[in-house]
């Protein structure tokens, strides 16, 4: 398998280094060599934030390269703009806006949506692996509506697939 | 299925903590500073004893005394913060230390986020302590322990140099065991190695160069620099994080990673520059592994003067071995960080606005200020210079501008450097007097709310003493001190702000309103002790 690189991008306050984490740590249970960068440090909310991730047998940058990204979520799609130089060409960024709607059980989930719809087309990481990574992200209240969230993206992201 | 125990993801900065507490230090200090902060909230976390200084230099002279001691001890840093703890590392390198002392330095290439983007490195040559250079969190672990061996062979405080990708990447870390159990703590007096007085700094300065030359000679086959296999028609010399970046922008050149940069291996970089047909070095920031290596007579071929500045990537990198130009092609800017809605610092910077203030500013969240739409904040240089900057000022400006001077400063840098402001101010008065604003939000904001000592808790959120700027104030003799809640009574303060310039006298006014975001913390807390109280 080659290594996967992904970029997770939005706003202070979205749960961008969140949802990366998450990620990280499904790759990582799967079983593969993991990398993940951010800059991150600034309390204040608002301001662009994004997030590198990369999985595969061995990683050497822990940022993925400009024009190397498989794959980019955005959860605003503002940040669409900023973070397309680093897309594969002819790769399709994921924003809000690809999951057409869907009803999330809470807005604080939509990183987690996002991470679900992002999964559909991840075929190296099995479903259980970002499972458990979900399920060791949250506790109480907060883990039923982040699984109910992740699973409504992944079928939108399943969905997408079949029509393709 | 259970997390696989040998194999653990972490940042650098986790790693450094996890292999802290395995080494049994008895004391991590340090002062909050991107991208070092995490590592002692981790240590703290695994249950090392960990502190929040009030500046670096404290924290530094606190892990002294502890490795004088006999103990293992860690201080952590920003870059900038090793300016500030630099007087006790020069003198300690000379004094050397009984535990291990391992220093660490976590750079900001790029200014993530940072006034500056120094290069620490020089440090490790101009004190004359060694410095290890990790590049993912595997060696950020691994270097810690060696870092802390090297110290207590040659009792010498050891440079751990960290960089914002090395600290905030997460790496996957297999753990390694301390090689040896840290002594039992004892002082053993010995007056002339430890009081550095002429007399006895004499010899101590050889005592150092000899220890230097001999941590040299070690490193030469230390097992710190290593040489990954390639075509000896392309080599290259890089570490820390740019090693990372050049194996993989050419993956098919031999490489002389090196894990150990000061004192440098130059027999061993020798024999490298010879095996190959080209040799770059490829490194970020200053040209200093160049520099030394070309010093030392050799041939190499380093990076052109635009990649000096920002953080390198594998990109830049492809492009400094094909010798291309940088990329000048502008990457569209996300959005600037902004002062959250709601943020009490935001009446300050709308007054000070309107009153068309000469505003001295310092760091913290409040240096957002500077930005649109306030664009009220005239100067920042380093922690703590907005007090001394201003009266600088106050001092030579014609008497109608001097008075529209104000010095606006954070809670947790008045506690750093911003107290011997308020001693200039009181002891070197300018004739227009002056008006210091001590923005108290009750933390640290700026690096992700941490305590400090007028908060009233401790690094692990145990109750601590609370200092008092109006207090301190107050004893320093200043007559006027006030304090004021902005958010409460915005007309209020307004008012007051326009007395004090008006006065012609020191004025101290304490800005108290807490964090919004540290209030929030702070409810969750004490909600989850309050359930915790009910279940048990
Ligand atoms: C010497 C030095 N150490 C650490 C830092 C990192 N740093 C920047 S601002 C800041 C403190 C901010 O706290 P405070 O003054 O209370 O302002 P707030 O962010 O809460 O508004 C710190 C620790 C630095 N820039 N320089
Ligand atoms: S984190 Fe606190 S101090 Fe910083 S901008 Fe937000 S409310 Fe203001």
């Amino acid at each position: 398998m080659k290594n996967v690189n992904v970029v997770i991008a939005g706003l202070g306050g979205q749960g961008v280094i969140k949802a990366s984490d998450i990620l990280a740590d499904a790759a990582f249970r799967a079983g593969f060599d993991v990398k993940k960068s951010e800059l991150h440090g600034m309390s204040q909310r608002g301001g662009s934030v994004s997030s590198d991730v990369r999985f595969g047998a061995g990683i050497l940058s822990p940022m993925v390269p400009e024009g190397e990204a498989d794959a980019l979520v955005a959860l605003d799609k503002d940040q669409v703009a900023v973070n397309r130089h680093m897309l594969r060409p002819g790769v399709a960024p994921l924003d809000p806006d690809s999951l057409g709607g869907a009803k999330l059980p809470d807005r604080k989930s939509l990183n987690v949506a996002m991470l679900g719809l992002l999964s559909a087309g991840l075929e190296d990481l099995p479903e259980s692996a970002w499972l458990e990574a979900l399920d060791a992200a949250f506790s109480g209240g907060a883990a039923a509506a982040n699984r109910e969230a992740f699973r409504t993206g992944r079928s939108i992201g399943e969905a997408i697939k079949e029509k393709a | 299925m259970e997390p696989d125990t040998e194999r653990i993801l972490l940042s650098g900065d986790e790693a450094v903590a996890l292999a802290a507490r395995s080494a049994g230090v008895a004391l991590g200090a340090g002062y909050p500073g991107t991208p070092s902060t995490e590592i002692l909230e981790a240590f703290s976390a695994l249950g090392g004893r960990a502190e929040w200084a009030p500046n670096e230099k404290a924290a530094l002279e606190v892990a002294i005394g502890a490795a004088f001691a006999g103990a293992r001890a860690i201080a952590t840093m920003k870059h900038v913060g090793l300016n500030v703890a630099a007087d006790p590392l020069f003198t300690a390198a000379y004094t050397g230390v009984k535990g291990g002392l391992a220093v660490v330095t976590a750079d900001d290439p790029g200014m993530a986020s940072s006034q500056n983007e120094q290069d620490n490195r020089h440090y490790a040559r101009a004190a004359g302590v060694p410095m290890l250079e990790p590049a993912d969190s595997q060696e950020a672990h691994d270097f810690t322990l060696a870092a802390l061996e090297i110290s207590e062979r040659w009792g010498i405080p050891v440079l751990l140099r960290m960089t914002t990708r090395v600290c905030h990447s997460k790496t996957v870390v297999r753990p390694r065991a301390a090689s040896g159990p840290a002594m039992q703590p004892h002082f053993e007096r010995d007056i002339r190695g430890l009081v550095m007085v002429p007399a006895y700094a004499r010899p101590a300065h050889r005592r150092l160069r000899k220890k230097l030359a001999e941590i040299a000679a070690w490193n030469e086959t230390s097992g710190m620099n290593v040489i990954l296999p390639g075509d000896a028609s392309r080599g290259i010399i890089a570490s820390g994080i740019s090693a990372m970046h050049a194996r993989e922008a050419d993956p098919g050149a031999r490489m002389l990673k090196l894990g150990c940069t000061h004192p440098l291996p130059m027999n061993a970089i020798r024999d490298f520059a010879a095996s190959v047909r080209r040799c770059t070095v490829i490194e970020e920031g200053d040209p200093w592994l160049a520099g030394e290596i070309r010093a030392a007579g050799m041939t190499v071929e380093a990076k052109p003067e635009e990649y000096r500045f920002g953080e390198l990537t594998v990109n830049r990198v492809r492009r400094i071995l094909r010798g291309e130009p940088d990329s000048a092609a502008a990457l569209p800017r996300g959005n600037p960080p902004q002062l959250c809605p709601g943020c009490p610092h935001r009446v300050v910077f709308e007054t000070l606005g309107r009153l068309r203030c000469i505003v001295a500013g310092d760091i913290g969240c409040y240096t957002l200020g500077a930005l649109p739409p306030f664009e009220a904040m005239d100067t920042c240089v380093c922690m703590g210079a907005s007090i001394t900057v201003g009266l600088g000022m106050r001092k030579v400006l014609p008497a109608a501008e001097a008075a529209r001077v104000v010095s606006v400063t954070g809670d947790s840098t008045f506690m750093h450097s911003g107290i011997p402001g308020l001693l200039e101010m009181v002891y070197n008065p300018p004739e227009t007097g002056h008006v210091a604003l001590i923005l108290d939000n009750g933390t640290t904001a700026m690096t992700g709310l941490q305590e400090h000592p007028g908060t009233g808790r401790s690094l692990a959120g145990e109750p601590a003493a609370a200092v008092l700027p109006e207090r301190l104030a107050e004893a320093m003799g200043i007559e006027r001190v006030f304090v004021a809640d902005p958010v409460a009574d915005a007309a209020g303060f307004e008012r007051l702000l326009r007395e004090s310039l008006d006065c012609r006298k020191p004025s101290v006014i304490v800005v108290r309103r807490p964090c919004l975001l540290s209030a929030r913390k702070l409810k969750a807390a004490a909600r989850r002790a309050e359930e915790g109280a009910r279940s048990r």
